[in-house]
């Protein structure tokens, strides 16, 4: 092992030169994964574009009967937290433990809040018989500027399927980061960061704030075809 | 060339020639670029190998070289591209007024239809000669219907009609193979094209049919209910389906399509996802209710019913039924 | 060739450090992860080999005798998965790219070790899955699980098998990620990007494509996955769903994969013909650009698998302008290749063999892939035997004799042993032979029309012979495989000890001990000289870069 005859961070890893080449290298790694789930997300969002431009009347009705208020609360959730994220970063950045312990504790519970309005939506869909499979059901739902005019349900169950696995996707990506927000919690805690060093803490922000930005895209692909006031 | 052995297919259509000749080509391209690279290497791995005291030359480059050894090679793709996209463009362009000759492929063997009525399984007589025009579709996963000696080759996908075409150019019977792999017996859902002399053909023919297609087309046609709504009149709750096959049809949200086989066989399975300009989406849809044969036999029907009441020069777009002049001219697409 | 001083104590290094099972399952030391990747990655070739055997075997005879049908649909299946996800995709990258990525480019370590060793198990445990599927029942879709066959047909096991490519395929993308920070952020002073060894640009680009495209293919296995779980529908076509849909998202990640397979093999090859013909490769630049372009390029010809699937006309004369172009600059390296031999000084050890049949092959099957890309020729011979040894020149005559040439090349650096050079020159003559004997009958059976992926061709008696020649080259091939096997293990024990640098090549790893120490350097080198600087190296000039204390 080379003999380090100047003391360092206890957190600089040793086969690192410097903080700052640690820094910019774990920031570089995060964008980089966060580029692997743009491209994983865009798999699904160019199934969803696809079979939009084909049955946009079907798809139209289909999102009309998933709740836009909800779904809007929730993009309201989603925008507040990740400003509890930036805000725990400048407390890092200004040593303000308190407010940074804050700001994490509500970033959380904002994720708690977002996962438990998406349960209630995956409730009433259950109910109401959209979840596809066998006893999906979508009969007799008008296509919105269209009356008389009837949806697929074939077409509907496509649009639920791809509303099940990508708002799914994205939940299951908001658990994670509440994983993360947890752990992130306990180092606060712990006293590990500081204006010097509070890098996961920026990085662990850049994944939610990714996580977020899914969402602004989600909702009104999903919630806002052809809605009409 | 040899039975037990051949090292070149059998060359049975009008395109087997064309693809042949591009083949070749490319393996004398091929060829010569691969002797050249082999020579050169060979001859300067020999040439400049290592000997005690003679040093190598560090050479960096050459931008001339570089830009020379990229542009040629281009400027040969591109003969090659375009030379094999007017290949292919004939390949994909069916004649007019090929016979044609439904093809259902469903797990593991092939089913099909002759225009004028006769079943084949697994097999397909044709005459020599002739244009064959073969609209296909799957009942279950994805085929593809290859026939090596006339260089043509298909898939054949559910939900959907691919079309493929050929010309057969010499007697004699040839392999028909599944070339997507299709579960189990994907290597036994295997055939023959019997190239026919025309006489022959025609003997072959007159062994009794069913009646042409579109005459079964056009019973299940009543017996569904279909003459209803799609009457040969103005009068109808859907359009007259007279002349209306080949033509453009002016949908409801503005798009315009062709009537197609495709958009026969969507209207009869989702009527609602094409209507018709001027008309309600009222149609039933008779998925599950009708099989590929029957639907094959319906589009072959209201092909039938175009080519009996076609325009000569008229305006072929649909109109709304409303307002439209009582007489209904043979010509007149609704 | 292999020359230098043999150190007489035994020293420290990264393989004495630590012993333990424990110090290797969980070092965080990219060299021994490497290692441990090659220990996986030469399993799975073997269980992938195995299975070409089985399909060889059965083909011998027209009929479906061997096995029944079902069974071999399965072995080819097996035999496609395996050795595209667990052989293929990580072999060079996860064993020579973890070894001397740092080391090329002067670091201690990847940027992140930890995760390496993640990717590694990740790795195992994808390996594991697909094991136990295999053996508990198998999947037989063939490695591309074309729907709605794979959806709502089958029987076998296609979600079990799914979720473990699903897993392997995170092992790629984090070994990419891992890659890219590293060559941007861990450079030593003076490696500037235009003083990376080539072997670096191909992993550079490599790691591009493993970001972008691995995670495509991993959301289509997901939906393919709940499809069949779930009977969602998206690929059902009697709920209106595309069966082509599938095509595109597949392709979109598994034309790209084949770049993965070959660049790094690519980079490989051009590090052993500048060693070996003591020489700066010929248009340095253009190679490491033609990287790049390759993975750039890479990305946008997919939709060439699918000229006959049912897409528009259109459509497919738009991929197959984009598939010439894609192939330009691979054709640019072979041209600078040869040319770098031009006034060489040309030694003929193992891995420039090795070298030479890359040359050869790849050229091949790149040119069989200009036929694949003609429109007019691909309908006849897509689908068919002629495809098969179009990829098969690729990727084992072209990626993996790379592999083995890099194997050989940097075995004395790895072990600090040298393999026996005359076995394995014989190695390298064996692979040859039987790999074409293998394969060039296939671009004939192709042409005649011989489908692929079928067990039975009973009705097409006529195709026999030249199955027969294949099966016969592959046996001659699978000993070529099995001899340095054991020859690199007999060589742990027994081969004789290597120098430092044993080829007198250029690069950082080469001015470090035999086999390296964990740390790789003992101070951070700093760099002054330009890559391949075989004249200084050669001349003994006083400037023979050491690495600068």
């Amino acid at each position: 092992m080379a003999a380090h005859t100047e003391s360092h961070n206890p957190a600089l890893l040793h086969h690192f030169a410097t903080e700052e080449q640690q820094r910019n290298s774990a920031s570089f790694g995060m964008w980089i994964f966060l580029a692997t789930e743009v491209m994983f997300f865009g798999g699904l969002f160019c199934a969803y574009l696809v079979y939009r431009r084909w049955w946009f009347g079907d798809f139209a009705a289909a999102s009309k009967s998933i709740d836009a208020f909800l779904g809007g609360t929730n993009t309201a959730v989603l925008i507040c937290s990740s400003l509890t994220v930036v805000l725990a970063i400048w407390a890092a950045q200004t040593a303000r433990r308190g407010l940074m312990i804050l700001m994490l504790v509500l970033t959380m519970l904002f994720g708690l809040t977002f996962l438990g309005i998406k349960g209630i939506e995956y409730k009433d869909k259950f109910v109401e018989h959209h979840v596809p499979g066998s006893s999906f059901s979508f009969d007799h739902e008008e296509i919105p500027g269209q009356p008389g005019h009837y949806a697929n349900p074939h077409h509907a169950q496509i649009f639920f399927a791809l509303y099940f696995v990508m708002t799914g996707l994205h939940a299951l990506h908001m658990i994670v980061g509440l994983g993360i927000f947890t752990w992130l919690l306990w180092m606060a805690w712990k006293g590990r960061f500081t204006p010097e060093y509070h890098t996961p803490l920026e990085i662990g922000g850049l994944y939610w704030h990714f996580v977020d930005i899914v969402w602004i895209y989600l909702f009104p692909l999903l919630y806002l075809i052809d809605r009409h006031p | 060339m040899f039975d037990n052995f051949p090292l070149w297919p059998d060359r049975a259509s009008s395109m087997a020639g064309n693809v042949d000749a591009l083949f070749i080509f490319l393996v004398i391209v091929s060829g010569l670029m691969t002797l050249l690279i082999f020579t050169a290497v060979v001859y300067f791995a020999a040439r400049y190998r290592y000997r005690k005291g003679v040093p190598s030359e560090q050479i960096e480059g050459s931008t001339p070289l570089e830009l020379t050894w990229t542009i040629i090679p281009m400027g040969v793709f591109m003969v090659i591209f375009v030379w094999s996209a007017v290949v292919y463009f004939k390949m994909r362009t069916p004649p007019r007024d090929a016979t044609e000759v439904y093809v259902v492929a469903k797990q593991w063997m092939w089913k099909l239809e002759h225009a004028e009525g006769q079943r084949e399984i697994n097999e397909l007589h044709v005459p020599v000669g002739r244009d064959v025009k073969l609209i296909m579709t799957s009942q279950d996963v994805i085929h593809s219907f290859y026939v090596p000696a006339f260089r043509m080759k298909q898939d054949v996908l559910p939900g959907r009609y691919t079309m493929a075409w050929f010309r057969a150019t010499k007697p004699g019977t040839y392999h028909l193979f599944c070339a997507e792999y299709c579960g189990t017996q994907h290597s036994g859902m295997v055939g023959s094209i019997v190239v026919m002399e025309p006489a022959q053909y025609e003997a072959w023919m007159s062994g009794g049919s069913g009646g042409p297609l579109s005459a079964t087309g056009e019973k299940i046609f009543a017996e569904l209910g279909c003459a209803t709504c799609h009457r040969a009149d103005t009068q109808g709750r859907g359009p007259n389906l007279q002349g209306v096959f080949g033509k453009p049809v002016q949908l409801e949200d503005g798009r315009m399509v062709t009537a197609d086989e495709n958009y026969v066989r969507e209207s009869i399975l989702d009527p609602g996802s094409k209507v018709v300009k001027g008309f309600k989406p009222v149609m039933p849809t008779f998925q599950g209710l009708v099989s590929e044969e029957q639907l094959n036999a319906l589009v072959a029907y209201v092909k039938s019913v175009s080519q009996a009441g076609a325009a000569t020069g008229k305006n072929a777009a649909a109109s709304t039924p409303e307002g439209a002049p009582g007489k209904a001219q043979g010509s007149q697409v609704q | 060739m292999a020359t230098g001083n043999i150190p007489p104590v035994e020293r420290e290094d990264y393989l004495n450090k630590h012993y333990g099972v424990g110090s290797w399952l969980f070092t965080t030391d990219h060299k021994r992860i490497a290692l441990l990747y090659l220990i996986s990655i030469t399993f799975f070739f073997f269980i992938g080999g195995f299975f070409a055997l089985l399909i060889r075997l059965e083909l011998l005879t027209p009929a479906s005798d061997l096995v029944q049908a079902d069974t071999y649909n399965k072995f080819f299946t097996q035999h496609g998965m395996v050795m595209v996800f667990f052989f293929l995709i990580p072999s060079i990258p996860a064993t020579l790219g973890n070894f001397l990525v740092p080391m090329m480019i002067g670091a201690k370590d990847l940027a992140f070790p930890r995760i390496n060793l993640l990717s590694w198990y990740l790795y195992i445990i994808g390996g594991i899955m697909m094991l136990h599927c295999m053996v508990t029942g198998g999947v037989d879709t063939g490695w591309t699980f074309y729907t709605p066959f794979s959806t709502a047909f089958t029987n076998t096991k296609i979600v079990e098998a799914g979720l473990a490519i699903f897993v392997a395929g995170f092992s790629s993308i984090l070994t990419g990620l891992n890659f890219v920070v590293t060559i941007h952020r861990m450079r030593a002073p003076g490696m500037t990007w235009t003083r990376l060894p080539l072997f670096i640009w191909a992993h550079y680009a490599t790691s591009i494509i493993q970001i972008l495209g691995t995670p495509v293919v991993a959301i289509t296995i997901v939906l393919v996955a709940a499809e069949r779980a779930l009977h969602l529908g998206i690929f059902d076509p009697k709920l209106g769903g595309d069966p082509l849909l599938f095509q595109h998202l597949f392709w979109f990640y598994s034309h790209p994969a084949v770049y993965i397979m070959i660049l790094p093999s690519m980079g490989v090859v051009s590090e052993i013909i500048a060693c070996f013909s003591r020489k700066r490769i010929f248009g340095y630049s253009f190679v490491a650009l033609s990287s790049i372009s390759i993975a750039v390029f890479g990305f946008l010809v997919w939709a060439h698998h699918m000229f006959v699937a049912g897409m528009s006309v259109y459509a497919a004369l738009i991929f197959s302008l984009l598939s010439y172009s894609v192939a330009v600059p691979s054709a640019v390296k072979v041209f600078n290749w040869t040319a770098t031999l031009y006034k060489g000084s040309i030694h003929y050890d193992a891995p420039m063999l090795y070298a030479f049949g890359f040359l050869g092959l790849f050229t091949i099957g790149g040119l069989t892939g200009l036929f694949l890309a003609a429109l007019g020729i691909d309908v006849h011979v897509t689908d068919t035997y002629f495809v098969v040894a179009h990829f098969h020149y690729i990727m084992v005559g072209g990626a993996l004799m790379g592999y083995l040439g890099g194997m050989h090349f940097w075995w004395p650096k790895i072990s600090g042993r040298l393999y026996p050079e005359g076995w394995a020159r014989l190695a390298a003559l064996i692979v040859f032979i039987g790999f074409n004997l293998t394969f060039f009958p296939q671009f004939i059976l192709g042409y005649l029309g011989m489908p692929r992926r079928y067990a039975d061709y009973s009705h097409m008696p006529e195709f026999q012979i030249l199955n027969v020649f294949s099966t016969a080259g592959a046996t001659v091939l699978g000993v070529g495989y099995l001899l340095p096997m054991v020859y690199f293990l007999w060589s742990m024990r027994y081969g004789k000890p290597a120098s430092d640098n044993p080829w007198n090549a250029a690069g950082l790893e080469w001015q470090t001990q035999s086999p390296p120490t964990t740390f790789n350097f003992p101070e951070e080198p700093v760099v002054t000289w330009e890559a391949y600087n075989y004249d200084e190296i050669d001349k003994g000039h006083k400037e023979v870069p050491q690495v600068v204390g």
